[in-house]
């Protein structure tokens, strides 16, 4: 008798946990694909891409529905336990967080058609920081998933730290809203829109910290959330 | 007459470093049962290989691992059941209450009394009900009047959770129970005599869902005044019941821990391949 490397005695129960991972990847990329689509429109001007993101929102819910279905089948069925519990729990935790960055991607559209519905489009400056934002947060998304797909701790850990860097750019584009609107009261109709899309990108980049800390969790069975960020740090290269 | 215990002849006041080979924490405060480096032999096969593991007081602790791991070996060194086999021999030192079991002065009868054991299959005596429970009080002279063997019966038959099916039955022979109910029947003889320690080795294995659930309900509610250990190839029965588990592998106790840790994060990869379904 020797542990076998190639996987579970019972092949079914492989093909099942290979088959919600994939499904959580596959969602991960639409979701993905979500959010650069909302802030492509947003550069565009393109209120029909927009319109087209929000309505896809409900392919993002069904995988939604989908991954929490074979989670509970998993549950029901298997029972797993050790590294498949943790597989399956994550999976699950994963979903949740999946379909809420298709949420932030959502409003996010919804306020393009918002702000490019009106008479005036908004000044330049006040759309700088979104872009900038965007390519993080969607970077944080990325490598989360990428972390997931390859099940690197190292990877996972150097993107639950980067969030700090995202909210930091949140607090800094709040600050310059403030000074827009105060200089000038009629920006403040565009300014609230953007401070919409900017809080919705600072929430993608919380819920990819929350991906990339169940990729520790998964891997090596500890529980990094709400750990200050050395603790996080230790889990990486040198960390047991 | 099987070789028994040989004195060691080491240096007591420098004990091996415990639970070396096995991932882990192997002793608790205050055990009731304390083994180190036990070895069994049957004639040449090494059965058990250099085992350290204390057993507490009021825990419920669960042995897994493959057929043919040792674990019921194991498990019938602590009430030295294996004196029983031609060929068998233990080595180590196996305690209770810090009193070698192994001892040569060492009353087996008594010992069995304290470390009392219930088995895969319900073996109830061809007896009535009330004959089996009151079997072992009385070679063990703990009633000194009718009324009060009546009274222990009672108890144990309560404490097992039999009592109210069997109360109007009790000179019926024990052998026309059910199995769950057999089972219980000889877990009440067990307690009968005020036990210590109860092993069960694969106590539910023949028993159906519900009867298992009754046994499982029994041993966490025995927890309260015993120790209790199980050896069980449901790995959720281990998990449902215990609060330490041991994982046995060709002999060797390879990782003892929380039943939490064990079944969420097993550290040893002998033991993650075991739980998780990863035999070849």
């Amino acid at each position: 008798m020797s542990v076998s490397t190639d996987g579970h005695t019972v092949k079914r129960f492989d093909q099942q946990l290979a088959s919600l991972r994939s499904l959580v990847l596959e969602m991960g990329g639409l979701v993905e694909d979500q959010i650069n689509r909302a802030v492509q429109a947003l550069q565009d001007e393109d209120i029909a891409a927009a319109r087209e993101v929000v309505a896809r929102d409900h392919v993002v819910n069904g995988f939604d529905v989908r991954a929490d279905e074979e989670v509970v089948n998993l549950l029901a069925l298997r029972q797993p336990v050790g590294s498949d519990l943790r597989m399956v729990l994550s999976m699950a935790k994963t979903v949740t967080d999946l379909e809420r960055i298709g949420d932030e991607a959502q409003k996010i559209a919804r306020m393009v058609t918002q702000i490019y519905d009106g008479n005036s489009a908004p000044n330049a400056r006040l759309l700088r920081d979104v872009a900038n934002m965007a390519r993080l947060a969607a970077n944080m998304l990325h490598g989360a998933l990428d972390a997931l797909a390859r099940m690197d701790v190292d990877k996972a850990v150097e993107i639950a730290c980067g969030d700090e860097e995202l909210d930091s750019e949140f607090q800094s584009a709040l600050r310059r809203l403030v000074t827009f609107m105060m200089e000038d009261p009629r920006t403040i109709g565009h300014a609230i829109d953007v401070l919409f899309m900017i809080k919705a990108l600072e929430r993608i980049g919380d819920h990819s910290k929350n991906i990339a800390e169940y990729v520790v969790y998964l891997v090596k069975g500890k529980d990094v959330r709400h750990v200050t960020i050395e603790t996080l740090a230790a889990q990486g290269r040198n960390g047991s | 007459m099987p070789e028994l215990h040989p004195q060691p002849e080491a240096d007591h006041t420098a004990p091996a470093p415990v639970g070396h080979r096995t991932v882990g924490t192997v002793t608790v405060d205050n055990p009731k049962i304390a083994a180190r480096d036990v070895n069994v032999f049957y004639g040449e096969k090494h059965a058990i290989k250099h085992v350290d593991i204390d057993i507490g007081i009021n825990e419920v602790i669960a042995f897994i691992g493959p057929s043919g791991c040792g674990k019921s070996t194991f498990l019938r060194c602590l009430n030295r059941m294996n004196d029983t086999i031609d060929g068998c021999r233990v080595e180590g030192a196996i305690t209770l209450d810090g009193q070698d079991i192994y001892d040569r002065e060492l009353d087996v009868v008594q010992l069995r009394a304290r470390v009392g054991m219930v088995f895969q299959k319900p073996n109830p005596f061809p007896k009535s009900i009330y004959d089996n429970v009151a079997y072992g009080p009385r070679i063990h002279g703990m009633a000194s009047s009718r009324s009060e063997l009546d009274d222990l019966v009672q108890w144990s038959l309560e404490k097992a959770g039999l009592w109210n099916e069997v109360k109007d039955r009790l000179q019926q022979p024990g052998t026309g129970l059910s199995g769950g109910q057999q089972q219980r029947l000889c877990i009440a003889r067990a307690i009968a005599v005020s036990p210590e320690v109860i092993l069960m080795d694969e106590p539910c294995s023949a028993l159906d869902p519900i009867a298992t659930a009754k046994i499982e309900e029994l041993i966490d509610e025995l927890r309260e005044n015993y120790s209790i250990v199980i050896v069980t190839h449901s790995m959720q029965q281990a998990a449902r019941v215990s609060q330490r588990t041991a994982y046995f592998h060709l002999g060797d106790l390879i990782e003892v821990g929380e039943t939490e840790q064990i079944f969420t994060n097993p550290v040893h990869k002998l033991t993650e391949g075991y739980i998780t379904g990863r035999f070849g």
